[in-house]
Protein backbone atom coordinates (compact mmCIF):
# COMPACT_ATOMS: atom_id res chain seq x y z
CA UNK A 1 0.00 0.00 0.00
CA UNK A 2 1.03 3.75 -0.78
CA UNK A 3 2.98 5.45 2.51
CA UNK A 4 4.47 7.89 1.70
CA UNK A 5 5.70 8.67 5.56
CA UNK A 6 7.69 6.21 7.86
CA UNK A 7 5.84 4.77 10.84
CA UNK A 8 6.27 6.00 14.22
CA UNK A 9 8.91 3.74 15.33
CA UNK A 10 11.19 4.32 11.52
CA UNK A 11 11.51 8.20 11.80
CA UNK A 12 15.21 9.21 11.64
CA UNK A 13 16.37 11.29 15.07
CA UNK A 14 19.66 13.45 15.19
CA UNK A 15 22.83 10.97 16.13
CA UNK A 16 25.99 11.51 17.32
CA UNK A 17 28.96 13.22 15.61
CA UNK A 18 31.94 11.64 16.13
CA UNK A 19 35.40 13.97 16.51
CA UNK A 20 36.98 15.18 13.50
CA UNK A 21 40.22 13.59 13.08
CA UNK A 22 43.81 15.80 14.13
CA UNK A 23 46.03 17.54 11.92
CA UNK A 24 44.70 15.47 8.93
CA UNK A 25 44.51 17.91 5.38
CA UNK A 26 41.59 15.31 3.35
CA UNK A 27 38.51 15.49 5.31
CA UNK A 28 35.70 13.42 4.20
CA UNK A 29 32.24 13.77 5.89
CA UNK A 30 29.85 10.59 5.79
CA UNK A 31 26.16 10.81 7.30
CA UNK A 32 25.23 6.89 8.20
CA UNK A 33 21.89 5.51 8.83
CA UNK A 34 21.59 3.55 12.53
CA UNK A 35 19.41 1.37 14.10
CA UNK A 36 20.27 -0.53 17.23
CA UNK A 37 17.48 -3.44 17.94
CA UNK A 38 18.61 -3.78 21.67
CA UNK A 39 17.88 0.08 23.06
CA UNK A 40 14.62 0.57 22.07
CA UNK A 41 15.72 3.68 20.57
CA UNK A 42 14.44 5.06 17.03
CA UNK A 43 16.90 5.08 14.03
CA UNK A 44 19.60 7.59 13.97
CA UNK A 45 21.98 9.50 11.63
CA UNK A 46 25.27 9.62 13.02
CA UNK A 47 27.76 11.56 11.94
CA UNK A 48 31.90 10.60 10.55
CA UNK A 49 34.53 12.31 9.40
CA UNK A 50 37.28 10.26 7.65
CA UNK A 51 40.78 11.28 6.90
CA UNK A 52 41.03 9.92 2.88
CA UNK A 53 44.76 9.88 3.09
CA UNK A 54 44.75 7.02 4.79
CA UNK A 55 41.58 5.24 3.44
CA UNK A 56 41.20 2.90 0.58
CA UNK A 57 39.70 4.72 -2.44
CA UNK A 58 36.04 2.80 -2.35
CA UNK A 59 32.78 4.15 -0.39
CA UNK A 60 32.99 0.33 1.14
CA UNK A 61 36.74 1.14 2.64
CA UNK A 62 35.71 4.09 4.04
CA UNK A 63 32.71 1.90 6.02
CA UNK A 64 35.40 -0.56 6.99
CA UNK A 65 37.87 2.60 8.32
CA UNK A 66 34.54 3.25 10.35
CA UNK A 67 33.96 0.00 11.76
CA UNK A 68 38.12 -0.67 12.12
CA UNK A 69 38.94 2.36 13.83
CA UNK A 70 35.99 5.02 14.86
CA UNK A 71 32.79 2.82 15.90
CA UNK A 72 33.48 -0.75 16.08
CA UNK A 73 29.75 -1.60 16.53
CA UNK A 74 29.14 -0.50 13.01
CA UNK A 75 27.04 -3.30 11.55
CA UNK A 76 26.95 -4.26 7.39
CA UNK A 77 27.22 -6.74 4.86
CA UNK A 78 30.15 -7.25 2.99
CA UNK A 79 32.03 -10.12 1.48
CA UNK A 80 34.25 -9.53 -2.33
CA UNK A 81 34.84 -6.01 -2.10
CA UNK A 82 34.59 -6.47 -6.20
CA UNK A 83 30.78 -6.37 -7.47
CA UNK A 84 30.62 -9.97 -7.69
CA UNK A 85 28.87 -11.18 -4.23
CA UNK A 86 25.81 -8.14 -4.27
CA UNK A 87 26.02 -7.98 -0.13
CA UNK A 88 27.47 -4.44 -0.23
CA UNK A 89 24.26 -3.24 -1.42
CA UNK A 90 23.19 0.08 0.20
CA UNK A 91 21.46 3.70 -0.71
CA UNK A 92 24.55 6.23 -1.09
CA UNK A 93 22.97 9.54 -1.70
CA UNK A 94 20.06 8.84 -2.81
CA UNK A 95 21.04 6.16 -5.00
CA UNK A 96 21.27 2.41 -4.43
CA UNK A 97 24.81 0.62 -5.55
CA UNK A 98 27.32 -2.03 -4.36
CA UNK A 99 29.46 0.19 -1.83
CA UNK A 100 32.63 -1.90 -3.02
CA UNK A 101 32.45 -0.69 -6.74
CA UNK A 102 32.17 2.99 -6.38
CA UNK A 103 34.88 5.77 -5.72
CA UNK A 104 34.60 8.15 -2.87
CA UNK A 105 36.05 10.50 -5.30
CA UNK A 106 33.07 10.71 -7.32
CA UNK A 107 31.11 12.07 -4.76
CA UNK A 108 30.76 15.53 -4.51
CA UNK A 109 30.26 17.13 -0.57
CA UNK A 110 29.06 14.60 2.19
CA UNK A 111 27.92 10.74 1.43
CA UNK A 112 25.10 10.22 2.95
CA UNK A 113 24.75 6.55 3.69
CA UNK A 114 21.04 4.82 4.29
CA UNK A 115 20.23 0.48 4.22
CA UNK A 116 18.41 -0.50 1.21
CA UNK A 117 14.99 1.45 1.23
CA UNK A 118 11.46 0.34 2.18
CA UNK A 119 13.05 -2.90 3.99
CA UNK A 120 13.03 -3.96 7.62
CA UNK A 121 16.07 -2.79 9.45
CA UNK A 122 17.67 -6.14 11.50
CA UNK A 123 20.49 -3.31 12.32
CA UNK A 124 22.06 -0.73 11.03
CA UNK A 125 22.45 -1.06 6.96
CA UNK A 126 21.84 -4.48 7.36
CA UNK A 127 18.48 -4.94 5.87
CA UNK A 128 15.78 -8.75 6.15
CA UNK A 129 16.25 -10.06 2.71
CA UNK A 130 14.25 -13.02 4.04
CA UNK A 131 10.82 -11.78 1.48
CA UNK A 132 13.28 -11.35 -1.19
CA UNK A 133 15.22 -14.19 -1.87
CA UNK A 134 11.35 -16.17 -0.92
CA UNK A 135 10.24 -14.77 -4.17
CA UNK A 136 13.25 -15.70 -6.34
CA UNK A 137 12.60 -19.05 -5.21
CA UNK A 138 9.31 -18.81 -5.91
CA UNK A 139 9.79 -18.34 -9.99
CA UNK A 140 11.95 -22.05 -9.63
CA UNK A 141 15.56 -20.06 -10.53
CA UNK A 142 16.84 -23.54 -12.11
CA UNK A 143 16.21 -25.40 -15.52
CA UNK A 144 12.98 -27.52 -15.40
CA UNK A 145 12.84 -30.10 -18.58
CA UNK A 146 9.96 -32.40 -19.69
CA UNK A 147 12.37 -34.55 -22.25
CA UNK A 148 14.68 -37.08 -20.61
CA UNK A 149 18.66 -35.77 -20.48
CA UNK A 150 20.66 -37.15 -23.20
CA UNK A 151 22.55 -39.99 -22.18
CA UNK A 152 25.85 -38.57 -23.53
CA UNK A 153 26.59 -35.42 -23.28
CA UNK A 154 24.69 -32.10 -21.65
CA UNK A 155 21.75 -30.54 -23.02
CA UNK A 156 23.66 -27.96 -25.59
CA UNK A 157 23.41 -24.69 -27.02
CA UNK A 158 23.94 -22.97 -29.90
CA UNK A 159 26.22 -20.13 -29.46
CA UNK A 160 23.14 -17.22 -30.25
CA UNK A 161 20.71 -19.43 -27.97
CA UNK A 162 23.57 -18.98 -24.97
CA UNK A 163 23.69 -15.11 -26.57
CA UNK A 164 20.28 -14.59 -25.39
CA UNK A 165 21.19 -14.96 -21.37
CA UNK A 166 23.64 -11.99 -21.76
CA UNK A 167 22.11 -9.36 -19.80
CA UNK A 168 20.53 -11.26 -17.78
CA UNK A 169 22.76 -13.79 -15.81
CA UNK A 170 25.53 -11.27 -14.80
CA UNK A 171 22.79 -10.65 -12.10
CA UNK A 172 24.12 -10.97 -8.32
CA UNK A 173 20.96 -10.55 -6.52
CA UNK A 174 21.65 -7.72 -4.47
CA UNK A 175 18.35 -6.18 -4.36
CA UNK A 176 19.37 -2.34 -5.59
CA UNK A 177 16.93 -2.55 -8.23
CA UNK A 178 14.12 -3.75 -6.67
CA UNK A 179 14.33 -1.59 -3.44
CA UNK A 180 14.62 1.17 -5.63
CA UNK A 181 11.53 1.23 -7.40
CA UNK A 182 8.48 2.81 -5.82
CA UNK A 183 6.05 0.07 -7.46
CA UNK A 184 8.03 -2.80 -5.09
CA UNK A 185 7.69 -0.41 -2.14
CA UNK A 186 3.94 -0.45 -2.36
CA UNK A 187 3.38 -3.68 -3.17
CA UNK A 188 6.45 -5.95 -2.26
CA UNK A 189 4.10 -8.32 -0.54
CA UNK A 190 2.64 -8.96 -4.13
CA UNK A 191 4.45 -7.71 -6.90
CA UNK A 192 7.83 -9.73 -8.01
CA UNK A 193 9.96 -6.87 -8.47
CA UNK A 194 12.53 -5.90 -10.92
CA UNK A 195 15.43 -8.17 -10.25
CA UNK A 196 13.52 -11.83 -9.85
CA UNK A 197 11.59 -10.99 -12.78
CA UNK A 198 15.21 -10.20 -14.49
CA UNK A 199 15.81 -14.02 -12.88
CA UNK A 200 12.10 -15.46 -14.58
CA UNK A 201 13.17 -13.98 -18.01
CA UNK A 202 16.96 -15.58 -17.31
CA UNK A 203 14.77 -19.00 -17.13
CA UNK A 204 11.93 -17.64 -19.83
CA UNK A 205 14.84 -17.37 -22.46
CA UNK A 206 16.96 -20.36 -21.89
CA UNK A 207 16.46 -22.54 -24.54
CA UNK A 208 17.15 -25.67 -22.87
CA UNK A 209 14.51 -25.20 -20.41
CA UNK A 210 10.65 -27.03 -21.74
CA UNK A 211 8.65 -25.41 -18.87
CA UNK A 212 8.22 -21.76 -20.83
CA UNK A 213 4.84 -22.43 -21.23
CA UNK A 214 4.30 -23.26 -16.98
CA UNK A 215 6.54 -20.08 -16.31
CA UNK A 216 4.15 -17.70 -17.91
CA UNK A 217 1.06 -19.34 -16.33
CA UNK A 218 2.91 -18.30 -13.03
CA UNK A 219 3.45 -15.02 -14.25
CA UNK A 220 0.16 -14.08 -15.35
CA UNK A 221 -1.55 -11.82 -12.44
CA UNK A 222 -2.19 -8.62 -12.27
CA UNK A 223 0.77 -8.34 -9.50
CA UNK A 224 3.25 -10.55 -9.87
CA UNK A 225 4.48 -8.64 -13.47
CA UNK A 226 2.21 -6.19 -14.23
CA UNK A 227 2.88 -3.85 -11.42
CA UNK A 228 5.87 -2.81 -13.31
CA UNK A 229 4.66 1.14 -14.14
CA UNK A 230 8.31 1.59 -16.45
CA UNK A 231 9.02 3.61 -13.62
CA UNK A 232 13.05 2.63 -15.37
CA UNK A 233 14.48 3.24 -11.29
CA UNK A 234 16.02 -0.12 -11.70
CA UNK A 235 17.72 0.56 -15.00
CA UNK A 236 18.74 3.26 -13.78
CA UNK A 237 20.28 2.05 -10.76
CA UNK A 238 21.78 -1.56 -11.09
CA UNK A 239 25.20 -1.39 -10.57
CA UNK A 240 26.48 -4.22 -12.86
CA UNK A 241 24.54 -2.04 -15.92
CA UNK A 242 21.92 -4.48 -16.44
CA UNK A 243 18.40 -3.36 -17.98
CA UNK A 244 15.41 -5.16 -15.80
CA UNK A 245 12.51 -2.89 -17.13
CA UNK A 246 13.64 -4.46 -20.74
CA UNK A 247 13.64 -7.88 -19.42
CA UNK A 248 10.26 -7.18 -17.51
CA UNK A 249 8.90 -5.68 -21.13
CA UNK A 250 10.08 -8.87 -23.22
CA UNK A 251 8.65 -11.02 -20.22
CA UNK A 252 5.06 -8.86 -21.33
CA UNK A 253 5.27 -9.42 -24.69
CA UNK A 254 5.57 -13.15 -24.49
CA UNK A 255 2.67 -12.97 -22.60
CA UNK A 256 1.13 -10.85 -25.15
CA UNK A 257 2.22 -12.97 -28.10
CA UNK A 258 1.16 -16.17 -26.53
CA UNK A 259 -2.02 -14.61 -26.13
CA UNK A 260 -2.34 -13.62 -29.77
CA UNK A 261 -1.86 -18.01 -30.38
CA UNK B 1 5.54 -8.28 8.28
CA UNK B 2 7.33 -6.11 11.11
CA UNK B 3 9.24 -8.49 13.39
CA UNK B 4 10.77 -7.46 16.93
CA UNK B 5 9.71 -3.74 16.40
CA UNK B 6 12.07 -3.38 13.26
CA UNK B 7 12.37 -0.10 11.65
CA UNK B 8 11.36 0.20 8.12
CA UNK B 9 14.34 1.90 6.19
CA UNK B 10 13.68 5.27 4.42
CA UNK B 11 12.20 5.40 0.69
CA UNK B 12 10.90 8.07 -1.10
CA UNK B 13 12.10 10.83 1.65
CA UNK B 14 16.21 9.68 0.70
CA UNK B 15 15.40 8.59 -2.98
CA UNK B 16 17.02 10.41 -5.75
CA UNK B 17 14.22 8.80 -8.64
CA UNK B 18 15.47 9.28 -12.23
CA UNK B 19 14.02 11.85 -14.59
CA UNK B 20 11.79 9.16 -15.86
CA UNK B 21 10.96 8.56 -12.59
CA UNK B 22 9.33 12.00 -11.74
CA UNK B 23 7.89 11.84 -15.39
CA UNK B 24 6.08 8.28 -14.09
CA UNK B 25 4.84 9.71 -11.11
CA UNK B 26 3.55 13.28 -13.01
CA UNK B 27 1.95 10.96 -15.78
CA UNK B 28 -0.38 9.54 -13.26
CA UNK B 29 -0.75 13.54 -12.02
CA UNK B 30 -1.74 14.59 -14.88
CA UNK B 31 -3.85 12.00 -14.95
CA UNK B 32 -6.19 13.07 -11.99
CA UNK B 33 -6.03 16.97 -13.32
CA UNK B 34 -7.56 15.57 -16.63
CA UNK B 35 -9.88 13.61 -15.08
CA UNK B 36 -11.11 16.68 -13.01
CA UNK B 37 -10.45 19.10 -15.84
CA UNK B 38 -13.05 17.25 -18.03
CA UNK B 39 -16.03 17.80 -15.40
CA UNK B 40 -15.00 21.48 -15.38
CA UNK B 41 -14.80 21.13 -19.22
CA UNK B 42 -18.56 19.66 -18.81
CA UNK B 43 -19.79 21.90 -16.46
CA UNK B 44 -18.81 24.99 -18.52
CA UNK B 45 -21.20 23.57 -21.42
CA UNK B 46 -24.11 23.66 -18.77
CA UNK B 47 -23.45 27.01 -18.01
CA UNK B 48 -23.47 28.24 -21.40
CA UNK B 49 -27.15 26.73 -21.43
CA UNK B 50 -28.45 28.86 -19.07
CA UNK B 51 -28.88 31.68 -21.67
CA UNK B 52 -27.08 34.66 -22.50
CA UNK B 53 -25.83 36.30 -19.14
CA UNK B 54 -24.57 33.38 -18.22
CA UNK B 55 -22.65 33.24 -21.44
CA UNK B 56 -20.95 36.06 -20.84
CA UNK B 57 -20.18 35.59 -16.96
CA UNK B 58 -18.35 32.49 -18.07
CA UNK B 59 -16.77 34.52 -20.58
CA UNK B 60 -15.31 36.61 -17.96
CA UNK B 61 -14.52 34.20 -15.47
CA UNK B 62 -12.20 32.51 -18.06
CA UNK B 63 -10.42 36.07 -18.60
CA UNK B 64 -9.00 35.77 -14.89
CA UNK B 65 -5.25 35.81 -15.04
CA UNK B 66 -5.51 32.96 -12.85
CA UNK B 67 -8.14 30.76 -14.50
CA UNK B 68 -6.02 31.33 -17.53
CA UNK B 69 -2.80 29.73 -16.14
CA UNK B 70 -4.97 26.87 -15.18
CA UNK B 71 -5.99 26.44 -18.66
CA UNK B 72 -2.68 26.66 -20.08
CA UNK B 73 -1.70 23.77 -17.53
CA UNK B 74 -4.42 22.07 -18.63
CA UNK B 75 -3.23 22.08 -22.19
CA UNK B 76 0.11 21.25 -21.30
CA UNK B 77 -0.89 18.24 -19.12
CA UNK B 78 -3.22 16.91 -21.72
CA UNK B 79 -0.30 17.08 -24.30
CA UNK B 80 2.35 15.34 -21.61
CA UNK B 81 -0.10 12.69 -20.88
CA UNK B 82 -0.20 12.33 -24.78
CA UNK B 83 3.32 12.33 -25.33
CA UNK B 84 4.16 9.97 -22.82
CA UNK B 85 0.96 7.76 -23.34
CA UNK B 86 2.73 7.57 -26.95
CA UNK B 87 6.20 6.64 -25.12
CA UNK B 88 4.02 3.60 -23.42
CA UNK B 89 3.00 2.56 -26.71
CA UNK B 90 7.09 2.64 -27.93
CA UNK B 91 8.31 0.77 -24.50
CA UNK B 92 5.52 -2.10 -24.96
CA UNK B 93 6.71 -2.70 -28.16
CA UNK B 94 10.09 -3.47 -26.81
CA UNK B 95 12.14 -0.58 -27.68
CA UNK B 96 13.55 2.57 -25.99
CA UNK B 97 14.36 0.94 -22.67
CA UNK B 98 18.37 1.84 -23.23
CA UNK B 99 20.09 4.13 -20.70
CA UNK B 100 21.35 6.56 -22.87
CA UNK B 101 17.72 6.66 -24.29
CA UNK B 102 16.09 7.55 -21.22
CA UNK B 103 16.69 10.77 -20.31
CA UNK B 104 16.87 12.11 -23.96
CA UNK B 105 13.27 10.55 -24.50
CA UNK B 106 12.57 11.75 -21.12
CA UNK B 107 13.53 15.59 -22.21
CA UNK B 108 11.79 15.14 -25.82
CA UNK B 109 8.53 14.56 -25.03
CA UNK B 110 8.69 17.04 -22.21
CA UNK B 111 9.70 19.71 -24.98
CA UNK B 112 7.26 18.27 -27.48
CA UNK B 113 4.63 18.74 -25.26
CA UNK B 114 5.34 22.59 -24.49
CA UNK B 115 5.73 22.54 -28.49
CA UNK B 116 1.70 21.06 -29.14
CA UNK B 117 0.90 23.11 -26.57
CA UNK B 118 2.11 26.95 -27.94
CA UNK B 119 0.93 25.19 -31.69
CA UNK B 120 -2.54 24.98 -29.79
CA UNK B 121 -2.60 27.63 -28.69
Amino acid sequence: MVEFALPKNSKLQKGKEFPVPKNVTNLKRFEVYRWNPENGENPRVDIFHIDLDSCGPMVLDAILKIKNEIDTTLTFRRSCREGVCGSCAMNVNGKNTLACINAIEDYEGTIKIFPLPHLDVIKDLVTDMTNFFAQYASIKPWIETQTPAPADRERLQSKEERKKLDGLYECVLCACCSTSCPSYWWNSDKYLGPAVLLQASRWLEDSRDENTGERLDELEDPYKLYRCHTIMSCTDTCPKGLNPAKAIADIKKMMAIRQQG
Amino acid sequence: MAQNNRPLSPHLMIYRLPLTGIISITHRMTGVVLALGLFAYVASFFIILQGNEAFLNLQAVLDYTLIRIAIWFFIYALFFHLCHGIRHLIWDVGTGFEKDEMDRNAIIELALSFVLTLIFY
